[in-house]
This record gives C-alpha cells, structure tokens and sequence, in this order.
C-alpha cells in the first residue's frame, strides 16, 4: 500500500501543471520564503537587540528563560486560530497578517534566548581585560561579546527559522500563504497523492534550509582547534536553552 | 430561584454574545472539555513514553561511541526539523495507518532529538572517579549502569524529559488537524463554527496542562534524586 501511496505523490510532483501558475509549485515555495523571511527579520529586530543589552548587563535571565518557557507550552495553531478569529486589525480580512503576528511571536522566544546566552557564555576575564583595555560598555559588547556570541547567535536565528517554516506551514489550515496548501487542500479533498506530495515539498524545504544553516553556523564558529570542542557544547547547551536546567550547569 | 433564572440569562447571553471567555461554555460542555482533555493527556503520555524507550537505550550507546552519537543525533535533528504537518502525512505514506498512531509517532519522533542530547549530556558528566570506584568495587558494566551511571544522569534527563513534554502537550494541537488532537480537535472545530469560547477555553486548558506536566515532572526528579536535595538549596 505504501509503495502506490509514494508512487502516486510521485506522480502528483511530477506533473508540470503543478510547476506554473498563482497556485503552483513555485508560487507557494516564494510565498512560504517570503513570509518566513519576513517573520525572522522581523523577530530578529524586535529581540536580539533586547537579548544583547540584557546579555551585557548580565540582568533578565530569569526574563530570557521564561519567555523561553512560555514559547514552548503556546501551541502555535491556537494563537494563528484566535488571531484568525480577533477583530480588525487582524481577523479574517487579513490572514496572511495574522500569519506573519503569529510567526514573529513563535520567533521572538529561541532568538532571546540563544543571543542571551551567547553574551552570557563569554569568558568574564576576556570582558574584564576589554574593559582594563579601556574599551567602553558599547565597545566591549560590540567588539568582544557580540563577535564570539555569532554562533549562538546564529543557531538562535536557526531555530527560530524551523519553528517560523513550520508554523506557515499550518497556517494554510486557516487559508494562509505557503506550502502548507498543498497539504491543507489534499487532506481537505482526500487526495492522497496531493497529501503526501505536499508533505514531502514541506519536509524537503524545512530540511534544506536547516542544512544552509547549519553549515553557515559551523563557518561562523572560531576554529581554533583547542577550543572547538567547547565552542560546540556551548552551541548543543544553546539549543537546550530552552531548557533552563541545562544551560544552567554547564 | 430568581437568582438561578437570572444567572441562566446572563451566561445564555456571554454564549450568544460569542464572548472569548465564557464561564458558561465551560459549565454546559464539561463532559466536551474532559473528554478531550483525557485524550490529549493520553496522546502525550503516549509520545513521550515511546520516545524514551526508543532514546535510552541509543542514548547509552551513543554515550559510548562518538560515531552513534554523531549519527544518531544527525538524524533526530533533521527529523526534527520536519514541519509536524509534513510529518503526519509522510508517517501514512511509509505505512503507519491513519490514526492516533500518526500522531504518537510523529510526536516520539520530535522528542527524540531533546531527549538524546540530555541522556548523552548527562552520561558524560559522571566523574571518571565515581565510575573507577563503582568498577573498583566489582560492580559489572551492567550494574554499573543501572546503579550508578543512570542515576547520577537522572537530573539531565528528566530535564530533556520536561522540555519534551511541554513541546508535545503544545504540538498535539496539531493533531486536530487530522481529527487526534485531544484539546486541539475543539481549537479545530471551533475555529470552523466561529465559537470563541471553544478556542480560547481549550487554548488554555493546553497552556496549563504543559506548566502542570512541567511541575509534576520537577518534583518527579526531585523525589528521585533525594541525594541532590541538600544541595539544591
């Protein structure tokens, strides 16, 4: 049964109608980058410079840990639901709207935590002689910190960037943009075919960027060979950051 | 009896006013709410307990090998990054059945990532001497495992368990989707009719079952590591 269900979805990709047209194959893949994109810019801006000043003054951990928390026990289809379902500004007339709130909130949290983390994960004597240096708060943070933060920062910027593909991809239940469509319209019709084609253009997408960013995250980490070892825990803890306890004892 | 007659008109008028919060809706569909609440419990447990019995074991192994442990964690991160609503369709497409089963699995699958890393994490930060001395002792590798290793790892793991556990309560929401998502069915279907008081009262109830999980499985830990209590405060 499985082989016809994968032929099928083979067939369904295969078809050239799918690759033209507004609701095409192409057209979804560009709408589901385009709200993506713009949902992680805009998280990014809204916290990472709260997580930097925070970082530095070495204040709000508590602050960073449960927005992390409170990230993870939100189901995301319940906020895309209910801002679906709000009044004016958001509310039906808009969805694609209401998708991209809904992404920026599910953004924001890994984001925090991983910038946070990142300053915090410093070495204090390398602060302490930047600062016998003479250099200035600012200096410190954008000379010192922020530079050898870059990897979590990065893998902040990565997680948040799988949990934003994914959350567009349900936003298609409530008629928003993206892949998720294909999926939403085939489970919809039971059109198998469809179902599992969509799924595998969703799964192929989120995968791939995953992968660019995982290797952009291992260009940007500093590679002096004595200290890889220790910049990849700290990196494997950061992910963990959503789990306070963790981060804590390392 | 006036007083029961105008407490039915009110709340009859917070329904009929589509309010979000609605005190009546909970009273008139609490079998609803608990019906589903059950379910999305059950769902949880169900995930989470599989995805254990699959990470302790590959956890040991992979504490052991740096081969294991950079396989088996490659894989539990790109499974990982699989959308939940790809995941479900591409479970029935490798044969699972259409189902709660989808939804246990493909939930299992998210967990195993967190749950590895912990496992492997907390493996490794036993004291090489605290292992020389339970060997020194005569005790076999086994014993050694169940005896000292894994307990010592304990803290680690129930926190990989708990973050786990948050995530699955919120992602079996998603479920709904495919008619198994315990809360997440009446999110669904009361996003299909307009009922607000259906999406924000089960929205909630999610919310607070994942902080409720998380506080049972802390004071789980703590009762487990009565040795860590003296020192925690």
């Amino acid at each position: 049964m499985s082989g016809s269900v994968v032929g099928g979805a083979a067939a369904w990709l295969a078809d050239p109608a799918r690759w033209s047209g507004e609701a095409g194959i192409p057209a979804r893949l560009w709408e589901h980058v385009w709200v993506s994109g713009v949902s992680v810019l805009v998280a990014a801006a809204v916290a990472l410079p709260v997580a930097l000043v925070l970082g530095h003054l070495g204040r709000g951990g508590a602050l960073a840990s449960a927005v992390a928390n409170l990230g993870r026990a939100v189901p995301t289809l319940a906020v895309l639901v209910i801002l679906v379902l709000s009044p004016a500004p958001f509310g039906i007339a808009n969805v694609v709207t209401c998708t991209v709130v809904a992404l920026v909130l599910f953004a924001i949290p890994p984001i925090l935590t991983n910038a946070y983390a990142g300053i915090r994960a410093v070495d204090a004597d390398l602060v302490e002689a930047a600062r016998g240096m003479g250099l200035t708060g600012p200096q410190v943070l954008f000379r010192v910190e922020l530079p050898l933060a870059v990897p979590l920062v990065v893998a902040g910027l990565r997680i948040a960037t799988a949990q934003v593909i994914a959350t567009a991809t349900i936003a298609a239940f409530v008629a928003g943009p993206g892949l998720g469509r294909f999926i939403s319209a085939g489970f919809g019709n039971q059109d198998t075919p469809q179902l599992i084609g969509g799924a595998f253009l969703v799964a192929t997408f989120a995968v791939l960027v995953e992968v660019a960013f995982q290797v952009l995250q291992r260009r940007l980490t500093p590679s002096r060979s004595s200290r890889t070892g220790l910049v990849e825990d700290v990196g494997a803890a950061a992910v963990d950051t959503r789990q306070p306890g963790l981060t804590g004892s390392l | 009896m006036t007083l029961a007659v105008h407490a039915t008109r009110v709340a009859g008028s917070c329904l009929q006013r589509n309010a979000w919060v609605c005190p009546d809706y909970v009273r008139t569909r609490g079998d609803i709410l608990q019906e589903a609440l059950v379910e999305h419990v059950g769902l949880t447990l169900a995930a989470v307990a599989l995805g254990l019995l699959v990470a302790l074991p590959l956890g040991v192994l992979a504490s052991r090998s740096r081969l294991v442990e950079t396989g088996a964690s490659s894989i539990a991160t790109v499974l990982y990054t699989i959308p939940s609503l790809a995941m479900f369709p591409l479970l029935l497409a490798v044969g699972l059945p259409f189902g709660p089963s989808i939804v246990v699995v493909g939930l299992a699958i998210y967990t195993l990532g967190i749950l590895l890393r912990n496992i492997v994490v907390g493996l490794h930060g036993v004291p090489e001497d605290t292992l020389d001395a339970a060997t020194g002792m005569g005790l076999s590798p086994r014993r050694r495992l169940w005896s000292v290793e894994l307990p010592l790892a304990l803290p680690a793991i129930v926190a990989g368990t708990r973050i786990a556990t948050v995530s699955t309560v919120a992602l079996v929401t998603v479920g709904g989707l495919f008619g198994y998502g315990g809360l997440g069915n009446l999110i669904i279907t009361g996003q299909r009719t307009q009922f607000n008081a259906e999406v924000l009262t089960a929205t909630v109830l999610v919310v607070v079952l994942a902080l409720a999980a998380d506080g049972l499985l802390l004071l789980l830990g703590r009762q487990l590591t009565p040795w860590l209590r003296g020192r925690a405060a």
